[in-house]
């Protein structure tokens, strides 16, 4: 039975693209002629791996590249190097060429040899150069080491060597034991076939061993022939550079027009992004502690199994206490268990912000404009799925910033501002959410333009009162075009009705706040992940339903006075100076209540896209975490519902979604000005 | 000690023929062909290193793996059993485990 063995690409791609940014920032970090060991063991184990993992897989050109740098820092590492610049910047272009290598390995392109024997020759000449000057320097820190990377074994077995019942093979086999092994086979004292006796040894071998073993095990393993061989076990890292490396020589490298490769350089990186973005969504790197962290509550919660079962082999009353204890253990180790596993799935937001820098650098040259940009709260941890889709969104409203909301240097100094302006990505949690805002200083948005399109539009009332935030939310509108607004066309992509689409997919949502002349903030809140949900417990009829906790603002009783019914068909509750429509959730879902009486029943409040509806329930239930089950894979979308989930009495309870509720609740009231008008008492 | 080695061996599915000494071991080896020979140092009649040295003179036992069963402060006589022929010594007290993997080592 065979393995297929190109299941483990995925993640050896991964890795090195972890190894290649672990390399880059290690060299940039590097202090030159101060070598940190540490940081230059760091840079070496990466560029190991890959060539380890590139080995492994039969990546040739990753391997034989990365084989070269792993030389040279492993001459850093031992001291034998001096770091200088030169060197620095050569294994930078080095990390360069090895992306593009091993990009065009994953998607099976070819790449600029020319580049890649450009950076190997460099990378030559500097190992070439060194052997002469630090040779006299070698001996000693090479020695001392307590293990080299590997062995080169001049194995040359005596004549006899067969007379004691030895056989070459399995000496050989057992050194194949201990690591990778490259074998030269020496032949030259075969004799012609007459001369031919079969019982005699006339081979010997140069086997170089990569595995960073003691001497003594490779000893070991010659033990018995010691007497019947000459052996010599020399250190790799020792042998001459241009022996180790000669394979690798690179033809002299073509002459290049250096703007034509600056130009290359950044098509290559700018593709490369997209690449990286697109692919590599299916598995997921995760920090060993939080690994750890679950075993050691697994061990937990078996442990609370087996205290509760044993409690249960003779149970009587007296031992309620214990079994109260142990529930309260076991629902500790629950929860416990479940925020390890979320927290499994959790990724700093740097992932996301981390293309801002060069995008904003590159955008606002395009555009003329100064800007400084400002990431804040980076490691703010959120869901991986919430952290990809949020990518998109991002991307779109960092470009309409500094496209539209930023003015050009000119303009900036003429308003009294300074010429260069500031772009702010901030990330937090606040509450059960995470906050993203994106906030520029420029000239914030047109409200009465926003506002004289939305009532063109029919998206306003003509004569209402709308808040700030009821005209902002209008650029969200699908269709609602900003051309009217700015004076440029906006980026690609996605508009702003996507925008606000994916983050509500995501069960977020956005708003807009803005001051004329000094600025717009974009709000995106987000739930902490998609797979858990805190829920309120309400109950129609015989039905639960679960409404997400962070939509609900208030539960109430409902008073008969401050009800109005309009066209005998909507209801319209009044809290406070409100206006709210009340959606009757039993004929909505076609239950049936416990009363028709709608003062027998309770209103809660909830919020969604910046609009306020009452849901009508019979009864309020327990809050408690439930886990989201997709109602989409397993049926089909409904309306209003987000999705189900199965309750501790084993029964399925719907999960509302207050997005979908609210454009029901829309569309039913299109023709009702009540709905859509605020602080208007009628 | 042979019953030790013995049981080992049965254990793991080798055939095996045990001789009390050397004499035994050269008659038995020369009616039956073994593919490694496990030898004592120390025996009655005919020592280890007399064996190995006899046994290479037989055609068929030229270039069979032969081991030494010996203590570790024996260090001249891994010397005269090489030249005798042996092909390599196992040290005493070993343990199951280590006999096997050596044979491993050999038959492999």
């Amino acid at each position: 039975m065979s393995v297929d063995i190109r299941q483990f690409h995925q993640v050896y791609f991964e890795e090195c693209f972890e190894g290649l940014e672990i390399m880059e920032s290690g060299l940039l970090d590097l202090s030159i002629g101060a070598p940190d060991a540490e940081s230059i063991n760091t840079i070496f184990r990466a560029a190991h791996s890959i060539k380890g993992g590139g080995g492994t897989f039969g990546f040739r050109a990753i391997t034989d590249f990365t084989h070269v740098m792993e030389t040279l820092l492993d001459e850093m590492r031992a001291g034998t190097r001096q770091i200088t610049r030169q060197a620095v910047e050569i294994l930078l272009e080095s990390v360069d060429r090895l992306r593009g290598l091993v990009v065009a390995t994953r998607d099976d392109t070819s790449v600029q040899q020319a580049d890649i024997d450009d950076t190997l020759a460099c990378l030559q000449d500097l190992l070439q150069d060194n052997f002469f000057d630090a040779s006299p320097r070698t001996s000693t820190p090479a020695l001392n080491a307590p293990a080299a990377t590997g062995w080169r074994v001049h194995f040359a077995p005596h004549p006899q060597l067969f007379m004691t019942g030895n056989d070459p093979a399995r000496l050989l086999r057992e050194l194949f034991a201990l690591g990778p092994c490259t074998v030269v086979c020496d032949a030259t004292r075969l004799p012609a076939r007459a001369a031919f006796d079969p019982e005699i040894c006339y081979l010997a071998w140069d086997i170089d061993l990569h595995a960073p073993i003691s001497e003594a095990a490779v000893r070991e393993v010659f033990e018995w022939v010691d007497d019947d061989a000459d052996i010599v076990i020399t250190p790799l890292g020792l042998l001459p550079a241009s022996a180790e490396t000669a394979p690798f020589l690179a033809p002299a490298p073509a002459v290049d027009d250096p703007r034509n490769s600056d130009r290359r350089q950044l098509d290559r990186r700018l593709g490369e992004r997209k690449e990286r973005a697109a692919g590599g969504g299916s598995s997921i790197r995760v920090d060993i502690e939080k690994v750890d962290a679950l075993i050691n509550m697994i061990g937990q919660l078996v442990i609370t199994q087996s205290m509760l079962s044993e409690l249960s082999v003779d149970f009587s009353p007296h031992k309620l206490k214990d079994l109260h204890d142990g529930l309260v253990l076991l629902e500790r180790n629950t929860r416990d268990l479940q925020e390890g596993i979320m927290n499994i799935r959790m990724m700093a937001i740097s992932f996301s912000f981390n293309r801002f820098p060069r995008l904003v650098r590159d955008l606002s040259t395009k555009l003329g404009k100064e800007v400084q940009l400002k990431l804040l709260g980076e490691t703010t941890e959120l869901d991986k799925t919430v952290l990809e889709k949020l990518g998109d969104p991002l991307t779109h409203l960092v470009r309409n910033a500094l496209d539209h909301g930023l003015e050009t240097p000119a303009e900036r100094v003429a308003s009294g501002k300074p010429a260069c302006g500031t772009l702010t990505l901030n990330a937090f949690h606040e509450g059960g959410t995470i906050v993203v805002e994106i906030s520029d200083d420029g000239t914030g948005l047109n409200r009465d333009l926003i506002l004289a399109k939305a009532r063109e539009r029919g998206l306003l009332d003509a004569h209402g009162h709308p808040t700030e935030a009821q005209i902002y939310q209008c650029i969200f509108a699908p269709g609602f075009s900003t051309a009217a607004i700015v004076t440029e066309v906006s980026g690609r992509g996605v508009g702003m009705d996507v925008v606000r689409r994916n983050i509500n997919e995501l069960g977020g949502s956005v708003d807009v706040e803005s001051v004329a002349g000094r600025g717009a903030l974009f709000r995106i809140r987000l739930p902490l992940t998609l797979a858990i949900l805190d829920g309120q417990l309400v109950r129609v009829g015989h039905h639960v339903y679960i409404i997400s906790l962070v939509t609900i603002i208030e539960s109430l009783q409902i008073r008969a006075d401050c009800l109005t019914s309009v066209a005998g068909q909507t209801d319209i509750y009044r809290l406070r100076t409100e206006y709210l429509p009340i959606v009757r959730l039993h004929s909505l879902f076609a239950v049936d209540p416990d009363s028709d009486d709608i003062l027998k029943g309770l209103l809660v409040v909830v919020e969604a896209d910046g609009r306020k509806i009452a849901l009508l329930v019979d009864e309020l239930l327990g809050q408690q975490q439930v886990v989201v089950k997709s109602l989409q894979t397993n049926f089909r979308q409904v309306e209003g519902i987000s999705g189900a989930t199965i309750l501790g009495n084993g029964t399925v309870a719907m999960i509302l979604d207050m997005n979908g509720l609210v454009r029901l609740c829309r569309e039913d009231s299109d023709h009702n000005p009540l709905v859509h008008a605020t602080p208007k008492v009628a | 000690m042979r019953q030790m080695v013995s049981f080992t061996l049965k254990g793991a599915g080798y055939d095996v023929i045990e001789a009390i000494d050397g004499q035994d071991a050269l008659g038995k080896a020369r009616t039956k062909q073994a593919d490694v020979v496990l030898t004592d140092l120390n025996m009655p009649n005919m020592d280890g290193i007399q064996l190995i040295r006899e046994l290479r003179k037989l055609p068929q036992y030229k270039f069979t793996p032969m081991l030494l069963l010996t203590t570790e402060s024996a260090g001249d006589i891994k010397t005269e059993g090489k030249a005798a022929g042996a092909t390599g010594w196992l040290v005493k007290p070993f343990n199951p485990d280590q006999l096997l993997a050596t044979l491993k080592k050999v038959l492999d």
